[in-house]
């Protein structure tokens, strides 16, 4: 009897501190696009602030949102603007939501090295990811069948990629639906008929900080008359003239208080600006800062 | 007196404790078929059963219209299992009829458990293998640009199945009483006409046992497929297109799904049919395999 007094004791001690532990610990879930740069945030935060652990997870933009509306995180990282569908689901649950854009992406099509085009404009790209243009050879390659890779549902890249390039018209059902932006960059390294879109976090070499070299970057322009550009320009960016650039978002669940307020704040200052910087994403401006100090109070 | 009284209550506690478990187990079925079931009937409030089961397009987050179709990912699923029995049946077989016939019993005694141990590598290691192994190589083989395909997929499943085909038919080759093969070897036949015209057919429904077990563990199996076959919903071409199976429909989309939507529903749908092939599958090899026990006897 003792014994199993003890037993019971010494389980609930465990499990309390447990469930203390998992009070203090900020969990952030969402976008595969920005899993790999917040978790680099995270570990440089935590770095100075030991006693305030961080756990970032991947699952995408869909399930980071699904995970603030349902409560399991307290910040949902997503690569898309949250649908009108998820802002109801927040106000129902009063969930006093703040979103916040961290980063700037410009969003790369990629293709295998071997490849002869370097330029391709967003009708083009929409027409082959709606499968109405098949093989290479209709936009000036070689004549071999286009090898289609994009994302799952659940994705924020995907949905966006839908919203502006396809025009909200479906994917071709030949697409392959991969689990994540290194999952497509692995795919196009060896498929010498492949295209895919990838975060531009996931063209830059980890290591060397340089864009990788075994595939190829398109330069992408917004109609057959308009000139081309790279998502590594950063003018080209920040005017527009790159056409596919987009905002990355971090949504906290209520207004930032406690570790979430100081880890929002480290990401905005130069600090952690120099972190997107190096990771390859593109810095967000002033205004944007301003705006994002604004929704903290 | 009284210490025999003690003992017919323990009897008929363990009789007791025996009945409930075996009780546990029938209810756990019994329960997974009913929600099954009670989740799935939503799903046809919204979608036309024969759509459901007749349509090739699924795309249940289609901006311009949702489709629930089925039919594209149950080819799919028949694909790879029955690719994987293509090549799992005649090496499973030739390896039992190696171990029981031909080997020593010394290499018996070592290949049989490695056989063994082979069941019991995660399906995750597998589809790894499939990505940086098999796929370059059947890309290479087949003159495609990537391999990520049925191919694949059916090779994958069919390392997957093979221990369970080789175990069970080699136990029933075993089980063939001595004096069959004496009185063929008796009779003039050599070993090799004994082999294929007394035992195989003797134990036929062993191995057909064998092979059905091993094709209900390739219908339901989700991460390797899922890993090696691009997860394209269109309409197999053939087996070097890119599929998605049912399994891996669930996988990737319910992680995601808003609970309670005809989406949700739809997948549990999906669920059902599936449940319903590996029952029958199941219970097909369990009616054969209970034939030749009783034979035995």
């Amino acid at each position: 009897m003792k014994k199993i007094l003890t037993l019971t004791l010494i389980f609930g001690l465990l499990l309390s501190g447990s469930m203390l532990t998992a009070q203090k610990m900020v969990q952030i879930k969402g976008s595969d696009t920005l899993v790999n740069l917040v978790q680099v945030l995270a570990e440089e935060f935590m770095a100075k602030n030991p006693r305030s652990p961080i756990a970032v997870l991947g699952g995408g933009s869909g399930t980071g949102i699904a995970g603030l509306i349902n409560g399991t995180c307290d910040i949902a990282n997503h690569s898309r603007p949250m649908k009108e569908k998820e802002k109801q689901q927040c106000k129902e649950k009063r969930i006093d939501y703040r979103t916040f854009i961290i980063a700037i992406d410009g969003l790369s099509v990629i293709v295998n090295k071997s490849n002869s085009i370097n330029d391709m404009s967003m009708d083009k790209i929409g027409a082959i990811y709606r499968g109405e243009i098949t093989n290479w050879k209709e936009v000036g390659g070689n004549d071999m069948p286009i090898s289609l890779y994009g994302r799952q549902s659940n994705s924020g890249t995907y949905v966006f990629f839908q919203d502006q390039i396809l025009g909200k018209q479906d994917y071709s059902a030949d697409m392959k639906r991969m689990n994540g932006n290194a999952q497509i960059v692995e795919g196009i390294i060896q498929d010498r008929a492949g295209i895919g879109y990838v975060g531009v976090g996931y063209v830059v070499d980890s290591r060397t900080k340089k864009p990788r070299n075994d595939l190829k970057i398109l330069n992408v322009a917004k109609n057959a008359n308009s000139k081309a550009y790279s998502p590594l320009n950063r003018a080209a960016v920040d005017s527009g003239d790159y056409p596919i650039a987009r905002p990355l978002f971090q949504t906290s669940a209520g207004k930032p208080n406690g570790v979430v307020a100081e880890f929002l704040n480290f990401i905005f200052s130069a600090e952690g600006q120099k972190i997107v910087k190096a990771e390859g994403f593109f810095p967000i401006g002033k205004g944007i800062i301003d705006a994002n100090m604004n929704k903290m109070k | 007196m009284k210490k025999k009284r003690f003992s017919n209550l323990k009897e008929r506690a363990i009789k007791v404790f025996f009945f409930t478990n075996s009780v546990f187990a029938t209810l756990a079925l019994v329960g997974i078929f009913f929600l099954l079931l009670f989740t799935a009937i939503p799903a046809f409030k919204e979608i036309n059963m024969g759509e459901f089961f007749t349509s090739t397009r699924w795309n249940p987050t289609s901006p311009v219209k949702e489709g629930y179709g089925i039919l594209s990912m149950v080819v799919s699923t028949f694909m790879v299992t029955i690719g994987a029995l293509v090549i799992a049946i005649p090496i499973g077989i030739g390896v039992a009829a190696y171990l029981s016939d031909v080997a020593h019993w010394r290499v018996r005694e070592i290949v049989k458990p490695i056989v063994e141990i082979l069941a019991g590598i995660p399906s995750v290691v597998i589809g790894f293998l499939g990505i940086v192994l098999f796929g370059p190589i059947i890309a290479k083989i087949f003159g495609t640009s990537n391999g990520l395909n049925a191919v694949n997929g059916s090779l994958l499943l069919a390392i997957m199945a093979l221990p369970t085909i080789i175990s069970i038919s080699e136990d029933s080759l075993n089980a063939v009483p001595k004096t069959y093969s004496e009185a063929s070897l008796g009779l003039g036949a050599n070993r090799w006409q004994t082999l294929i015209r007394v035992k195989l057919p003797a134990s036929l429904s062993g191995i057909i046992a064998a092979v059905m077990l091993g094709m209900g563990r390739a219908i339901g199996e989700t991460m390797t497929v899922m890993m090696v076959t691009g997860n394209a919903p269109a309409f197999p071409k053939g087996f070097l297109s890119s599929i998605r199976t049912m399994t891996a429909t669930i996988a990737i989309e319910l992680g995601e799904v808003p609970y309670y939507t005809t989406h949700y529903y739809a997948l549990f749908a999906v669920g059902f049919v599936l449940f319903i092939i590996t029952f029958f599958v199941n219970m097909i090899s369990d009616v054969i395999l209970h034939k030749y026990q009783e034979r035995e006897q």
